[in-house]
């Protein structure tokens, strides 16, 4: 919504200033999205009254005019055909600038010097007329700033209106608004020009049929029309607006086409009420009837668009066919035209929820319909026919033929709300005294009668959003003024609500994954199809964006593939997200997830160390069990068909680490990653165990392995059978190749024996070992390689 | 096995663990040569000592220190030679290391902007009491709308451009249905922030996302008033953005609160003068909150005559945004390795 400070400052009849009105604005709810000082690069140009014209002596089309801009006259060689001694005209003296830049300056046209120059209105930024320049009809005298003899000088504000507030979509919404905080009463401006007679009210019809100058006027769809008031003016002359009309709409953005249809314009911005102007000469009949519109039925409407209707679609007929969209937009044939003397003029409620459903089954939005689906004042109609009906004979000439019609047949009651002294301070925190909230609401167009503890507050038609005891309170804090709430902390009691124990693991896992250098990366859940079960969105931005996830690593392996795109060929990456399973019927099934990817060098390249490693598998696996360890109780690692594998307690399979497979550049890295469900915590907090006090002693072992035999298995043999006394064992070493067979390996171990509480023996130490050997050989035939 | 040959054993152990130590702190070739002497020198070295008293032992000892004895020379030699090889060659003294040379460093790894956020907010709110809850991200349109108070078929809807699954079933436009879902788990008195992740029918632009964070919180019980909401909402507009930020709260709208407000910072980047990131105004808006809608509570069964609540939205990724001067959402996405890298300090 665009307003007009002059606008709005003509409803209260005071002068508001540009800055002071957006905060005000702001403070009230109306977001000030932009404020527009309009015309204000015109604050060179003046009056200038042309007192001599005489042809350039060296130019057909140039003539040599002398101008009285205040002062001295001034000699100004003009291009403008339209050029006439003793008119006025917008003067841009030397050194004046105009609004797109240009430096005026002394210059020799053709041998003649021009001091000055005289505008158009295009140059002036005020229309696009370039036939000439603008003849201004001021009494202003010369030399007068333009901008003090014009009433163009303006700022637009650029409003964000919430949906709850249709009243803000007019002029006089926002000045009522305004005035409950200035406490200024909002009073609709004289209409220049307008008869000295008011025109006659419309009189209310029986049932859903009446009477407008002679036109039959019938509502036979009263859900979708629940008031519809209409006048004919006989005798009008279609032509352009006034000046004032035209630059109250420029003011807002608004184009001029002519005075009917500046005139319905001027109402829908002025108090938020559509108008429509139908050609009288072009309604079958003449007569109107208000009705669903038949199956087959189309219409041609004023975007010149033809439309198919459907009995869904509530529309405007005359005595045959359908004329217009009700509430949405008229139809071209009816429209007003150059040729047009008789109109008939349309000023109706239509029903919100129907109005809805007519422009969308039309799949459009109009000035109107955005009107009519939010709700408009259906108290007012007649008032604001009337207001039109004023402008109208103002703007275009005529006569009303007759009375005015309202057909009304099923009046909407007035709604009243009770409001209790109490309840405001119970929401509000603070007591709001009687008087304030009667003069508050009062202010807001509510009739407020005292009711016990309570008031009766009947609400103003204009305002739908105005049902509750709750909406009102919302109202006295808006118009006391949100700042004017304290905001001292008061005492307060803890919650019950315990913290998510997934909130806990995912900030334990991030230390952990960041502690092993990789960083945490978020990637969008929306993908496209990677599994049957994942779930489909049934409105997706794209084919690649219409399924949830199943896996967080094909997202990051794309993340992965953008470093490389970019040259990067070090990358390792995190995510802690949620996955997706389809379920039939239910929402579908979420887990939370971590998964990681890792390529390039194992650390920062350092001087010491000529060839950096690159990160491999046993990295993942790193990463793996660290996020397990913190993520998942009970979980065992084994390997699998590829990779290694994570089976939960139940033996589940939950989790993964392996090479990836991915769009890879021929210099980059091999890619590995781990992905794991994320469970309700790992490992618990620890008990620590006594450090030991006795020395420990060490025996390394190299055994043989045949190809298929895992460390991990001869590990668990090793440590049965040396007993208690093994402490620790772990692999330190492998080799492949000569002399061993082909296909087996060497692997050494170093085993760490300690007795607690006492120092070992050799002898001990020997036989544990002996017998660790001897059952590996027993199980496996697995032997000490020959040094 | 005799006395004297335990301690024997145990004195050897010692010995070599003692010269192994040496051997690794030793500093140059001269100091390996003393220690090479020391131990194993042929006249006085230590090992050489037990070993030349061998024969003198009885024939058990003799082979149980025999084989410890040389196993601790074998390594002490082995260590010895290692350390020796790992030196400059021959003649030249070593020389100090030039410490303006880089450090042997290890990859650390930065956590997400938005996270950091999001743990900021929820520890702020966590020192008023807050904890932290979750749930679906995917969810009904009764607790995504209905609920929430969004009349069927209204325009507001349109504030939301939504991800449909079918059948009743929605992706989330905002953390709000979290409300409903906590306050039919629990019975005031409630505190909670609750992070997740949200959806919108926004294609990826500079400043959108089709998914992104929010932080919502909630705060139910008896007596909770406006003046509680901004009490709370500019406690943690001070911590979060500074001590003397400025802060203000205009009217604002959603289905699920009113009296509905938008808290507005002072412009971060003017300070309040005016420019083109706060559209002249000198104000950012940074999140919406409420009281909570006598309607909320009908829904979930809380008696709205003797609860009250505040609740507010506000968006991590934004925030990250404006704090850390990131020009474009998408960057937030991408996992850029040279974005990321940024946040390992500081962070």
């Amino acid at each position: 919504m665009n307003a007009s400070l002059r606008w709005l400052s003509d409803l209260l009849g005071v002068e508001l200033d540009a800055a002071l009105t957006r905060d005000r604005l702001t403070m009230l709810g109306a977001g000030v999205e932009a404020l527009e000082p309009l015309h204000g690069g015109l604050g060179d140009i003046v009056i200038g009254e042309v007192l001599e014209v005489r042809r350039h002596p060296n130019a057909d089309r140039l003539t040599l005019c002398l101008v009285d801009a205040g002062g001295q006259a001034k000699r100004v060689v003009c291009g403008a055909a339209n050029v006439a001694a003793g008119r006025r005209y917008p003067f841009a003296p030397v050194g004046a600038r105009l609004p797109e830049g240009l430096m005026i300056e002394r210059r020799t046209i053709r041998g003649e010097v021009s001091e000055g120059m005289l505008c158009s209105a295009r140059e002036l930024g005020l229309g696009d007329d370039q036939e000439g320049i603008l003849e201004l009809d001021t009494a202003a005298a010369p030399g007068t700033r333009l901008l003090d003899a014009l009433p163009i000088a303006d700022t637009r504000f650029v409003l964000e209106i919430t949906p709850n507030r249709p009243d803000l979509l007019s002029h006089q919404g926002i000045a009522r608004d305004l005035g409950a905080v200035l406490m200024r009463a909002v009073k609709l401006p004289v209409i220049p020009g307008a008869p000295a007679q008011r025109p006659p009210r419309a009189a209310r019809a029986r049932g859903a049929r009446g009477d407008a100058g002679g036109v039959p006027i019938a509502v036979e769809d009263v859900s979708g029309c629940r008031r519809y008031t209409a006048a004919v003016l006989r005798g009008v002359g279609v032509g352009p607006s006034p000046a004032w009309l035209r630059n109250r709409l420029a003011a807002i953005g608004a184009r001029s086409v002519n005075n009917v249809v500046d005139a319905t314009n001027y109402i829908l911005f002025e108090v938020g009420q559509p108008i429509h102007a139908f050609d009288l000469a072009k309604l079958r009949g003449p007569a109107i009837v208000v009705r669903r519109a038949r199956a087959g039925e189309a219409l041609t409407t004023l975007d010149g668009v033809r439309r198919r209707l459907d009995p869904s679609m509530t529309v405007i007929a005359d005595a045959e066919v359908a004329t217009g969209v009700a509430g949405v937009m008229g139809g071209a044939e009816s429209e007003v035209s150059a040729a047009t003397t008789d109109v008939l003029l349309e000023c109706a409620y239509f029903d919100p929820r129907q109005n809805r459903a007519t422009r969308r089954a039309m799949g459009m939005s109009t000035e109107a319909s955005y009107r009519f689906e939010r709700g408009i004042d259906h108290d007012a109609t007649p008032e604001y026919l009337g207001r039109a009906i004023e402008l109208l004979l103002a703007v275009a000439g005529g006569h009303v033929d007759g009375v005015p019609v309202d057909v009304y047949p099923d009046p909407i009651p007035p709604t009243t709300v009770f409001l209790r002294d109490r309840r405001i301070a119970d929401i509000l925190g603070v007591e709001i005294p009687r008087g304030e909230t009667e003069r508050v609401l009062t202010a807001l167009g509510c009739v407020v009668a005292p009711k016990h503890e309570r008031l009766a507050v009947q609400v103003p038609a204009a305002r739908p959003d105005l049902t509750r005891e709750i909406d009102l309170i919302e109202e006295v804090a808006r118009i006391v003024g949100y700042d004017r709430f304290p905001d001292d902390m008061r005492p307060y009691r803890i919650g019950v609500v315990p913290d998510a124990p997934s909130e806990r693991v995912a900030a334990r896992l991030r230390r952990a994954l960041t502690a092993l250098g990789l960083h945490e990366a978020m990637t969008s859940p929306l993908g496209p199809r990677a599994d049957p079960r994942s779930p489909e969105v049934l409105n997706p931005l794209s084919r690649e964006e219409a399924f949830l996830r199943s896996e967080l690593l094909p997202g990051l392996v794309r993340r992965v593939e953008h470093n490389w795109r970019l040259m990067q060929r070090d990358v390792r990456l995190f995510e802690i997200g949620t996955v997706f399973e389809r379920r039939e019927g239910e929402l579908p099934a979420e887990e939370m997830r971590v998964a990681g990817v890792l390529t390039g060098a194992r650390r920062p390249p350092h001087w010491s160390e000529p060839a950096t490693p690159d990160l491999d598998l046993f990295d993942a696996v790193a990463g793996l069990e660290a996020a397990v360890a913190v993520a998942l109780a009970g979980a065992v690692l084994e390997p699998g068909s590829v990779g290694l594998v994570v089976r939960d307690a139940g033996g589940r399979a939950v989790g993964r680490a392996a090479e990836l497979a991915a769009d890879r550049p021929a210099w980059a890295a091999p890619l590995v990653g781990f992905e794991v469900a994320v469970g309700t915590g790992g490992a618990p907090a620890p008990r620590v165990r006594p450090l030991p006090k006795s020395p420990a002693v060490e025996r390394d072992i190299a055994l043989v392995l045949p190809a298929g035999l895992r460390a991990a298995d001869v590990e668990t043999v090793l440590r049965s059978a040396a007993g208690p006394l093994l402490e620790r064992l772990w692999p330190f070493d492998e080799y492949r190749g000569a002399p061993l067979p082909a296909g087996s390996r060497s692997v050494a171990w170093r085993l760490v024996f300690r007795a607690p509480e006492r120092t070992l023996r050799e002898v001990e130490v020997e036989a544990a070992l002996q017998r660790a050997l001897t059952e590996v050989e027993a199980r496996y035939g697995v032997r000490r390689r020959a040094s | 096995m005799s006395g004297p040959s335990a301690e024997q054993l145990a004195a050897l152990a010692a010995l070599r663990a003692e010269a192994e130590a040496r051997v690794r702190a030793a500093r140059g070739r001269d100091a390996l040569q003393q220690l090479r002497t020391d131990y194993l020198g042929r006249k006085a070295g230590r090992l050489t000592a037990i070993l030349k008293g061998l024969p003198a032992l009885d024939p058990d000892a003799r082979r149980a220190v025999g084989e410890a004895a040389n196993a601790a020379k074998a390594a002490i030699e082995t260590l010895l030679e290692a350390a020796e090889r790992a030196l400059a060659p021959a003649g030249s003294e070593a020389p100090r290391p030039d410490l303006t040379m880089p450090a042997r460093r290890q990859w650390r790894g930065a956590l997400h902007p938005v996270t950091l956020v999001v743990d900021e907010v929820c520890a702020i709110f966590g020192e008023l009491g807050f904890t932290r809850y979750v749930g679906p991200e995917a969810e009904t349109e009764r607790n995504n709308f209905t609920a929430l108070n969004f009349p069927p078929e209204h325009p507001s809807l349109e504030m939301h451009d939504t991800f449909y699954l079918g059948e009743g079933m929605l992706l989330r436009t905002h953390t709000s249905p979290l409300q409903i879902r906590v306050m039919e788990a629990y019975r005031p008195p409630i505190r909670v922030t609750m992070p997740g992740m949200c959806y919108r029918r926004d294609p990826f632009d500079p400043s959108h996302a089709p998914a992104f964070s929010q932080v919502e919180a909630l705060a139910v019980d008896e007596g909770i008033t406006f003046v509680d909401l901004k009490a709370s909402l500019t406690y943690f507009a001070r911590r979060f953005f500074g001590p003397s930020v400025r802060v203000r709260f205009r009217p604002s709208f959603f289905p699920f609160t009113e009296p509905s407000a938008d808290m507005e910072v002072e412009c971060l980047i003017c300070h309040g003068t005016g420019c083109p990131a706060c559209k002249g105004s000198g104000w950012m808006e940074i999140l919406g909150a409420g009281m909570v809608d006598p309607n909320v509570f009908e829904a979930v069964g809380v008696d709205p005559e003797r609860y009250t609540g505040w609740a507010f939205g506000m968006g991590p990724h934004r925030m990250a945004m404006l704090r850390y001067g990131v020009p474009d959402i998408r960057v937030l996405f991408e996992g850029d390795m040279r974005f990321h890298d940024q946040f390992v300090d500081g962070g």
